[in-house]
């Protein structure tokens, strides 16, 4: 077995009586790119703090690569951060930002140089070598901050917010510069973010976090279709939640939801008892349009009340007699112009959704 | 409507050209003046100077003399020595003073900022008293420094007290304690904007505290020492009350030569040649520090 690069071994972390990070663990393996994601105030910055050295845990242990880093000041940790801002000192060239780790280094000026030139080639910045930063655009800042990062071959990389300073079009790109980056360097991730996009597609594994606890980790398509929690649910992509009522176990369960006015199918899963009460969540991805009545048993019957047209997809909100509301994703797959698509305002439509899509969340 | 009157053109021009009216009136004509001055030739009249007749019109002696009389070069000496001195002492004490103010919480911040300050709520005149007193061979303070020494070192270089009065060192140690704040209060502004993460960045990329000061908090705060360095060093250096109190006479300093050619000696012209130097000696460097300045960031900009 392979021994982690990074073990957190029930890390909390206390500002006064505020708790910022409750009991935390996470082994994160070698190679990886592992997402640190959570709201605002989650706890995930000063996890990743704790890891870099700028805060003590008040309780659990870090180890890095097998060491115990309680005792290790941030200087001597073979961990190097990219920070949100990028932190450039503003008084030194590109090239003095980017060689300024090496510094510390026993190496040869000669070797020191051609460190830094291959760090410059490897961001795409060479040209821009003798300009300060406030001289350079915001994208190429974040290739100093990460050629700078990567400079001193750390074990271990922590970006905080690596991209959201950058706008849309840059972020995109940016994103998958990350991930070449990351293949060809070899060194671990550890990225924090906000964002969910973000968070699955640059990630092999992302933890959700709320409220300094760990809610769920696992890689990014587990953790989107097999969510532990509403909350997990929620937090990455959208979610149909109502509550519900399990009522018949077996091949499949029969959950009774009140909202909907109808019981619903969903795929066997175990820890389950009749008469427990669940909330029954489905992603408006899962849910299919018909124009005309289909016969099955998860069909819900209703009016579209509001659509969105995105273009490649539109969002439909359909309204059950119940009066419940339930979104339903669609791609537009085939051209249609205004008059003769899938569905329009007030249209009587039938929803249908496989068995398997339902989630049943107890949490 | 208060407003629209507010950001009436003619009244922004108007704040703005108030200082300038002041300082024309209050600064630049007086200074003419005493230009006009150095150039008179010294009367038995009054005003005791005067031009022309059967003096010249323009007469150059009093700069002569500046470089005749080594009295004038050696206060000059003196003068910018004991400034330099000060200032390097402000300098080294006020730094960590500064930067400690930054790294404390708020609530402290203001009352120790305040702390800075407060020296000033008391007449400038009575802490230098204060400090003649202290310094005197008979204060208690003397007696301990005496003591001090006389256990510290072997019999024979023992002393009767400590020649602490009439010294440059008295001097300039009076000018640290005066001038103190002068240094603290525009580095502390500088030091109060650098970015912490900076720091950490620093810390990060493998560096020591001291080695993350000396590469990054200190060439950040260039501008902050330059501009404390400058407000202690110009009035220490035509510093008139301090030497005149604590100081040794048989070395004057710069202000003192003034004082007494205008008062004592009434040699008008030659005191205000003395000042024009003194202008010439003070400016000079700062001009040339900010043309350099204006050229480096233009060098920026066009890069």
């Amino acid at each position: 077995m392979t021994q982690a690069l990074v073990r957190i071994e029930g890390v909390s972390k206390s500002f006064g009586s505020f708790q910022a990070v409750k009991n935390v663990s996470l082994q994160i393996e070698k190679g990886e790119i592992f997402s640190l994601l959570g709201g605002s105030g989650c706890g995930k910055t000063t996890l990743l703090r704790m890891l870099a050295g700028f805060e003590a845990p008040t309780q659990g242990r870090i180890f890095i690569d097998g060491v115990d880093m309680a005792a290790v000041p941030p200087w001597e940790r073979p961990v190097h951060m990219m920070f949100q801002s990028y932190a450039l000192f503003p008084h030194m060239s590109v090239e003095k930002n980017v060689g300024y780790g090496l510094k510390h280094e026993a190496m040869s000026p000669a070797d020191r140089k051609a460190r830094v030139r291959e760090m410059l080639e490897l961001v795409q910045l060479t040209p821009f070598a003798t300009r300060k930063p406030h001289q350079i655009s915001g994208g190429q800042r974040q290739r100093v901050a990460l050629a700078r990062a990567l400079a001193r071959q750390p074990k271990l990389l922590l970006l905080d917010e690596p991209l959201a300073a950058l706008d849309k079009k840059l972020r995109e790109h940016t994103q998958f510069e990350l991930m070449s980056i990351q293949e060809r360097t070899g060194v671990t991730f550890i990225v924090v973010t906000h964002d969910q996009e973000e968070a699955m597609t640059l990630s092999d594994r992302i933890a959700v976090m709320d409220q300094g606890v760990v809610r769920q980790v696992g890689r990014p398509g587990a953790v989107y279709e097999f969510p532990n929690s509403k909350f997990v649910a929620n937090f990455l992509g959208s979610i149909n939640a109502f509550e519900a009522s399990v009522t018949a176990l077996g091949d499949q369960i029969s959950v009774d939801v009140p909202a909907l006015g109808q019981s619903v199918q969903a795929r066997a899963v175990g820890g389950l008892i009749v008469g427990q009460n669940v909330t029954m969540a489905l992603r408006p991805e899962k849910i299919t349009i018909h124009r005309t009545p289909v016969e099955g048993d998860n069909v819900l019957a209703g009016e579209i009340k509001d659509l969105a047209y995105f273009g490649k997809d539109s969002l439909y909100r359909v309204a059950l007699p119940s009066g419940a509301l339930v979104s339903v994703h669609a791609v537009n797959a085939a051209r249609a112009s205004d008059d003769d698509r899938l569905a329009d305002w007030y249209d009587k439509v039938w929803l249908s959704f496989d068995p398997s899509s339902v989630l049943l969340l107890t949490d | 409507m208060i407003a629209r009157w507010f950001h009436r053109r003619g009244w922004s021009d108007l704040v703005i050209g108030l200082p300038y009216v002041w300082l024309l009136i209050f600064f630049l004509i007086p200074f003419l003046i005493v230009v006009a001055m150095s150039f008179g030739t010294r009367t038995s009249t009054a005003p005791p100077f005067g031009f022309g007749g059967e003096n010249p019109a323009i007469n150059l002696a009093g700069y002569a003399r500046l470089f005749s009389d080594t009295l004038y070069i050696r206060a000059f000496v003196t003068s910018l020595t004991n400034a330099a001195g000060a200032m390097v002492l402000c300098l080294l004490i006020g730094y960590p003073m500064a930067l400690g103010l930054t790294r404390v919480d708020r609530g402290w911040r203001n009352i120790l900022l305040m702390l800075v300050i407060l020296p000033f709520w008391t007449s400038f005149l009575l802490r230098v008293y204060a400090w003649m007193g202290l310094m005197g061979s008979n204060s208690w303070f003397n007696k301990l420094l005496t003591g001090a020494w006389n256990w510290l070192v072997p019999q024979a270089w023992d002393v009767a007290n400590v020649p602490l009065m009439h010294s440059n060192f008295a001097v300039v140690l009076v000018m640290v304690y005066t001038y103190l704040p002068f240094m603290i209060l525009p580095l502390y502004a500088n030091l109060e904007r650098l970015d912490p993460t900076l720091d950490e960045a620093a810390m990060d990329l493998g560096s020591r505290p001291f080695a993350v000061f000396r590469d990054v908090t200190l060439p950040q705060s260039i501008p902050g020492i330059i501009a404390g360095g400058m407000l202690v060093f110009i009035p220490a250096a035509g510093e008139l009350v301090i030497p005149t109190l604590v100081g040794d006479s048989s070395s004057p300093m710069i202000g003192r030569v003034i004082s007494d050619e205008f008062s004592s000696a009434r040699d008008w012209p030659m005191a205000s040649a003395v000042a024009v130097a003194l202008l010439i000696l003070m400016v000079g460097p700062m001009m040339i520090y900010s043309r350099f300045e204006a050229r480096a960031q233009a060098r920026e900009r066009s890069e």
